[in-house]
């Protein structure tokens, strides 16, 4: 059988692989079919019929997304037949559609409101809703359910079991009472649910929202008595511009600090100081844990996996309750951040820490849920008080009348205001371990990381899992049981992938010493709260801007931070110290899967 | 009760014959005996049924398996059940010898949930086959295994839908697979599947022992041999009748004593109503396709009530995965009801037509390509009752016309 064919779309003859879609196909000769269902993450469906075309041979109309091309056949996109029935499709889910998109986060962004323009909708065809059917759900701290504007096209389903790994969602009922549901209908605050935000940003309409604390930043901003301090996660700075129209990868970092200090926050800090900061702690945790086990001879937990990403946080506990031990003890950067803020700063800064509110720029949705964790008042208050989205601040820019694009850079405030290199790639899948190598090669060793312009290559791109061995020639002599020794590493970014590594740690056999793991595709970068769409194509573009900008700064490496050196003599003492240990690590609570 | 017009699969017969006629061949004379007696499936669709044995078997799978639709889900249709209680050894002969053709050693039967009580029976036929040595190990010493498992089904209409029946099989929730790839090629836990209605199974030792010449004599040229009907509603002996093929609606009306006949549903819920003017037409798949049941309506019928009921199923049926079959059959039936309480304007009831239009041709299974068929044959032969009905409504209640 011929791997080629030729086929003829809209007259244009095209010849592609064997089993290559019609969409594909179409696509690569720039001609626009229309899909909804259909997302480039994820696997196809079939479901919406928005991309029907016609193809000769056939009675019925064929979904373009769904159909591979096994023969050379002739298809049109835009007959009458084809225009007709898209358009009734498209008006069948508008009847459906409790619509104002006005009050709706997704106005302007926003894939049905969007073909609804293209295919120059004026009227409701059908009799349609005029009252919401469902109520909204905003039980979760984090993702606000809202069905009414749901058009079924189960990209969350996709999302959350395919890539995610975690099945919170489902389809439920049949016909006209299909909906989309957690298990048993349970709320969202009581579903198997990691807070990850992935279906958010696959969603095409309205339907998947972030909670939105934006108002009560702003009430805080507004009351003269508050302390407004926020801090920058690296992620979003790789993002926001295309809230703003920029293409992806264009980092904005000093124009939105700019744009911050413009809205009325007091300061302005650098998540990745935070970041250098979790290198420390965790790095000496895993040196700790292999002295344990290499030279006391004691039981030691291995392989230890990181706990920046408070999806993945989530995921361990309800499915793989039995390796929280493995998880490092350290809060991720946000929330030791906040810590820091209430304690150390307010004391330096002399602000009451009651009068300090805390709020943090996050790629992230499951952040939200992080902040409100009981564990997480190590500073005598609520450590982080309200995590915001890329979104949200955008939209808080947008508020403001501040045009970020054209604005003058400023620097981030002193004195936690600085942040490495390795702090800034948190923000990309690989990014944890490649700080982490940077650090504890040369903690070791005494020399710097045998790669090429630090760039520790095989824990970075988009595969699912990486991993890499880094073999440790000669060790200082604090360190010399680690000499001829290689320490292996593994990656993996969507908790799918990381449901593939833990099932091999606990069936015993891991290898591993030292496992990041980032609940979203991509890392932060691809995280629930950062700007819709996303694809691969631009979570690599983000990706490039994060390295790119690495490469530009002299500090390179966390143990280097004169500000983190400095945290701890003035107030800390020494990685993993008491006040450390108080401050800064964390216990994790078992969870049930149901 | 059961009405003989002519007799294949009524017929008593002895099993084995026909299996120990199909062993002593080569499975591609099987499969070209099949494709000349012009069976095709009796499940709704009428796809050729010795071409779907061919492609199994030239697809290339390590197991392949061979299933036996018993869902049977059709309002109104109840002849597979007959065949399950009185013949459940033609359906195993014929799937074991679909099974030789294919290269299949697996049987599987889905059996509708309702007929629970009839898998009893139907594990015991299993059993008294296998001491016979007609299903097993090494049937008749020929070195060919064959096993059928039964299995029930998940109680949904759409599960009778062959990719929706194998998702159910498979544990899943029943809902039709993107095609293709088609179960020939990529079916039951991704092997090549046949899948057969049990009517269709039932045919194959008759054409083995009687010949393919024989079997395509029967009936039209399109479409060959007899066929089961269920009939019910204004009838004087409702029942299972078996027919040739081709039998006009006026033969079947006076065979089942049917007076003063308005509308026959040819085909179940998801067939067409035929009126007066078209009685005289063969029920084939050329003409009207046969389907599973025929309903018949009296002139005391309210046709707008026999289209809801009609709808009310589709509604509840949809699976609710694609667009137009879950919104669609929706608004068709709100649009019935508007009908009824004379709030359909005749702009949107054309509205509804090009939906239904539609629908045919755009939904992602059957079940939504044949839920507007009623919604399209009772309101454009009923037309004249329907908008009467709708203009009384109207003056009474003095509702506001939409648009
Ligand atoms: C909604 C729907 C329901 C169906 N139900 C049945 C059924 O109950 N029994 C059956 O044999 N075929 C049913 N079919 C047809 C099957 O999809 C399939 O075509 C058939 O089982 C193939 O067997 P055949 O070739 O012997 O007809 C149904 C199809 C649709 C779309
Ligand atoms: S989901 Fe889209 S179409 Fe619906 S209200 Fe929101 S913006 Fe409008
Ligand atoms: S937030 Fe993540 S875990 Fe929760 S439903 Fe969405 S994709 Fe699934
Ligand atoms: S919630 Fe969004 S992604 Fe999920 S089915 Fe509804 S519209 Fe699709
Ligand atoms: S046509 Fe109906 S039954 Fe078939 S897939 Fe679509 S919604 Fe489901
Ligand atoms: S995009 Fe093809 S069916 Fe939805």
């Amino acid at each position: 059988m011929s791997m080629d064919i030729t086929v003829n779309i809209n007259g244009k003859e095209i010849t592609v692989k064997r089993g290559t879609t019609i969409l594909e196909a179409a696509r690569n000769v720039n001609i626009h079919i229309p899909t909804l269902c259909y997302h480039d993450d994820l696997c196809i469906s079939g479901i919406c019929r928005i991309c029907l075309v016609e193809v000769d041979g056939e009675r019925t109309l064929q979904a373009a997304c769904s159909i591979p091309i096994t023969r050379p056949v002739t298809i049109k996109t835009h007959t009458e037949r084809v225009r007709k029935a898209r358009r009734n499709v498209l008006e069948l889910m508008l009847a459906n559609h409790y619509g104002e998109c006005y009050t709706c986060f997704r106005n302007q962004n926003c894939e049905l409101q969007k073909l609804a323009k293209e295919y120059g909708v004026d009227a409701l065809k059908f009799e349609h809703v005029t009252e919401p059917r469902y109520e909204q759900d905003k039980t979760s701290a984090a993702v606000v359910r809202d069905k009414n504007k749901c058009i079924l096209c189960r990209r969350c389903i996709r999302t959350c079991q395919d890539f995610q790994g975690v099945g919170a969602l489902d389809a439920t009922h049949r016909g006209y009472d299909t909906q989309i549901q957690a298990f048993y209908d349970q709320p969202m605050a009581d579903a198997v649910c990691i807070n990850c935000g992935q279906c958010i940003t696959r969603c095409p309409v309205g339907a998947l929202r972030e909670k939105d604390f934006s108002d009560s930043v702003w009430q805080a901003i507004d009351d003269p008595s508050k302390i407004v301090v926020i801090q920058t996660a690296p992620a979003p700075r790789a993002a926001i511009g295309e809230e703003f129209g920029l293409p992806p990868g264009t980092s904005v970092t000093k124009k939105l600090n700019t744009a911050l200090k413009m809205i009325g926050f007091d300061y302005v800090f650098d998540t990745n100081f935070t970041a250098d900061l979790t290198i420390m702690e965790e790095g000496t945790e895993l040196l700790g844990r292999l002295k344990d086990l290499l030279v006391d001879r004691k039981e030691a937990v291995l392989p230890m996996v990181t706990s920046c990403s408070p999806g993945w946080i989530k995921f361990c506990e309800h499915f793989y309750p039995k390796l929280l031990p493995n998880l490092s003890t350290c809060k991720s950067p946000q929330q030791m951040f906040g810590a820091i803020l209430k304690t150390y700063f307010a004391q330096k800064a002399g602000i009451n820490p009651a009068n300090m509110v805390v709020v943090s720029l996050m790629p992230c949705v499951a952040k939200k849920f992080e902040t409100d964790r009981p564990e997480m008042t190590s500073s005598g208050f609520k450590d982080v008080d309200f995590a915001l989205t890329t979104r949200e601040v955008a939209q808080m820019i947008k508020e403001a009348g501040i045009q970020l694009t054209q604005l003058e850079d400023s620097p981030f405030d002193d004195p936690l205001g600085l942040g490495s290199g390795a702090g800034l790639i948190f923000g990309a899948t690989g990014g944890v371990m490649e700080a982490a190598i940077r650090t504890a090669y040369e903690i070791v060793t005494g020399e710097e990381a045998p790669f090429e312009n630090l760039r520790v290559t095989p824990v970075r791109g988009m595969e699912g899992i990486k991993e890499a061995e880094i073999f440790i020639p000669k060790a200082l002599e604090e360190w010399s049981f680690l000499e001829g020794k290689t320490l292996r590493v593994a990656v993996a970014h969507g908790t799918a992938n990381a449901r593939k590594l833990m099932d091999i740690v606990t069936q015993g056999i891991a290898q591993w010493h030292f496992i990041e793991v980032m609940a979203c595709p991509g890392g932060c970068l691809g995280g629930g709260g950062q700007p819709i769409p996303t694809s691969e194509e631009i979570r690599k573009l983000r990706a490039k801007a994060i390295y790119g900008e690495d490469e530009q700064l002299t500090l390179r490496k966390s143990h280097k931070n004169p500000q983190v050196l400095k945290l701890y003599e003035e107030f800390l003492g020494t990685p993993n110290s008491h006040k450390s240990h108080e401050l800064l690590h964390t216990t994790y609570t078992p969870r049930g899967v149901f | 009760m059961v009405g003989h017009k002519i007799q294949i699969l009524f017929s008593p017969a002895e099993t084995g014959i026909a299996l120990r006629l199909a062993i002593g061949k080569k499975p591609e004379d099987i499969i070209a005996q099949v494709k000349e007696s012009k069976l095709r499936g009796r499940g709704g669709a009428g796809f050729p049924t010795g071409l779907k044995w061919e492609l199994v078997q030239q697809a290339k799978g390590e197991r392949k398996f061979v299933v036996c639709n018993a869902d049977e889900g059709e309002p109104g249709t109840f002849k597979d059940r007959i065949l399950l209680t009185d013949h459940p050894c033609k359906i195993f002969e014929g799937m074991a010898i679909c099974g030789y053709a294919v290269g299949a050693q697996n049987g599987v039967v889905y059996l509708r949930a309702e007929y629970r009580y009839l898998r009893e029976g139907l594990v015991n036929a299993i059993k008294k086959m296998k001491e016979s040595n007609y299903l097993g190990k090494n049937i008749m010493g020929s070195g060919f295994n064959f096993d059928i498992e039964i299995h029930l089904g998940a109680g949904a209409y759409v599960c009778g839908e062959e990719t929706a029946l194998l998702e159910s099989l498979e544990g899943k929730r029943g809902e039709a697979r993107n095609k293709p790839p088609y179960p020939t090629e990529c079916g039951y836990m991704g092997c090549p599947t046949v899948v057969n209605n049990v009517e269709t199974f039932c045919y194959v030792p008759a054409i083995m022992t009687k010949g393919a010449q024989w079997f395509s004599e029967i009936g039209t040229m399109e479409s060959t041999g007899s066929k089961l009907f269920s009939i019910s509603g204004d009838v004087a002996k409702p029942g299972v009748y078996e027919l040739a093929m081709g039998s006009t609606v006026d033969v079947v009306l006076q065979l089942v004593g049917a007076k003063d006949t308005k509308a026959v549903q040819v085909g179940g819920a998801s067939g067409i109503c035929v009126a007066e003017k078209d009685f005289n037409k063969p029920i084939s798949f050329e003409s009207l396709p046969p389907g599973g049941s025929i309903i018949v309506f009296n002139k005391s019928r309210d046709m707008l009530y026999v289209l809801k009921n009609f709808m009310e199923f589709f509604v509840e049926e949809s699976c609710g995965q694609c667009t137009p079959c879950r919104e669609g059959t929706y608004r068709l039936l709100q649009g019935v009801e508007m009908m009824e309480q004379g709030r359909c304007s005749i702009h949107y009831l054309h509205t509804l037509r090009d939906l239904a239009q539609t629908m045919l041709i755009s939904s992602k299974c059957g079940l939504g390509q044949l839920a507007p068929n009623p919604f399209l044959s009772i309101i454009d032969n009923f037309k004249g009752e329907i908008l009467a009905r709708d203009r009384v409504a109207r003056n009474s209640k003095k509702t506001p016309v939409v648009r």
